[in-house]
């Protein structure tokens, strides 16, 4: 029952320092939105989405087989099929068959 | 006009769900592994809704980790979250009774559909981006919760799946770039996560690269600016 409760905490922990995270920028600028915060909000997009796609590949190694071969192949396929199409499904629908491809035959 | 924000809604959600349905899936599957039921990867996705802490968070369940231990891997994981709150500030400003929830379900994948630039496409912004927010939700508690009741008995491989996210991710990337006047913001994004990733590591890079970030984008505000990059 003690580690059943314990758990429950841990969830508990987790959602609220989340929700701390999520909420913070909104209470501090609740009342009126600051200059740079204006200027972060345009210009932040563009760096965040650089910063997601690293993300999503921080775990690829180039050390060992398929040295990341499917992952930046699939997704340099993706810019090219999206700068091509301009089809956001198509993109992702046949990038994420590549590399699903890549991953088999690498 | 609410049914044209819900198709709308569902049609850019799309590759969210191929995305949250498979993380969902595994997400469950090894919270059952470790012997909590679908009972709690409902509890998790409902009250934490943030993926990658999700995963971290079966870790700390299974190792009894302390409740402080808890709260500070959970600010260094989210961290990031700070960034989507402080470029929603002003979007966000008029949601009404919906804003506690649009911030509450802020994730990357429905941060990176509602910062686009005129995201809701003629739709009433207000349904729009809380139509987003929750179906997101929906298919993330969906598949993790098929995963709790499933477990490892999935008829077909599914292994790169979840590389929608990434390609979702890549798409917006590219269609940012496409209307940016100056990349400046696009590259300083790029560079100082590569930067950062290679100094720091796969596991801690991230605050510094956001440090980085912010940083460079204030260094760079006039060349910015007078490219009128942020126009968008």
């Amino acid at each position: 029952m003690d580690s059943v409760i314990h758990s429950v905490l841990l969830v508990a922990v987790m959602a609220g320092v989340t929700a701390f995270l999520r909420f913070l920028p909104f209470l501090i600028f609740s009342k009126s939105t600051p200059k740079f915060v204006l200027y972060l909000g345009e210009v932040l997009p563009y760096a965040i989405m650089a910063m997601l796609v690293i993300y999503c590949l921080k775990g690829i190694s180039f050390a060992e087989r398929p040295y990341g071969l499917p992952e930046l192949l699939s997704v340099a396929g993706v810019a090219a099929l999206h700068k091509w199409r301009h089809n956001t499904l198509l993109s992702i629908l046949g990038g994420t068959i590549l590399y699903m491809a890549l991953l088999r035959l690498m | 006009m609410r049914q044209r924000a819900l198709k709308k809604a569902f049609t850019d959600t799309l590759p969210v769900m191929a995305g949250y349905l498979v993380l969902g899936l595994g997400f469950g599957i090894l919270l059952r592994d470790k012997g909590y039921s679908a009972l709690w990867a409902l509890l998790m996705s409902v009250t934490i809704y943030g993926g990658s802490m999700q995963y971290v968070g079966v870790d700390l369940l299974a190792g009894g980790a302390s409740l402080l231990s808890a709260a500070m891997l959970t600010l260094m994981v989210n961290a990031r979250h700070i960034f989507y709150g402080i470029s929603m500030v002003d979007k966000y400003r008029d949601m009404g009774k919906a804003k506690p929830y649009l911030i509450f379900a802020l994730t990357d994948e429905t941060y990176s559909l509602v910062c686009r630039p005129d995201a809701p496409g003629g739709t009433s912004p207000r349904a729009y981006y809380f139509l987003v927010s929750f179906l997101d939700q929906c298919y993330w508690i969906a598949g993790s919760v098929l995963g709790g009741l499933l477990g490892s008995v999935l008829p077909f491989d599914t292994t790169g799946v979840d590389f929608a996210m990434t390609a979702l991710f890549t798409v917006i990337f590219v269609e940012q770039w496409e209307k940016a006047d100056t990349h400046l913001p696009a590259l300083i994004g790029l560079g100082i996560s590569v930067i950062c990733l290679v100094i720091f590591g796969a596991d801690q890079f991230l605050i510094p690269a956001m440090a980085g970030i912010a940083l460079c984008l204030f260094l760079f505000r006039r060349q910015i600016t007078k490219g009128g990059a942020a126009r968008g």
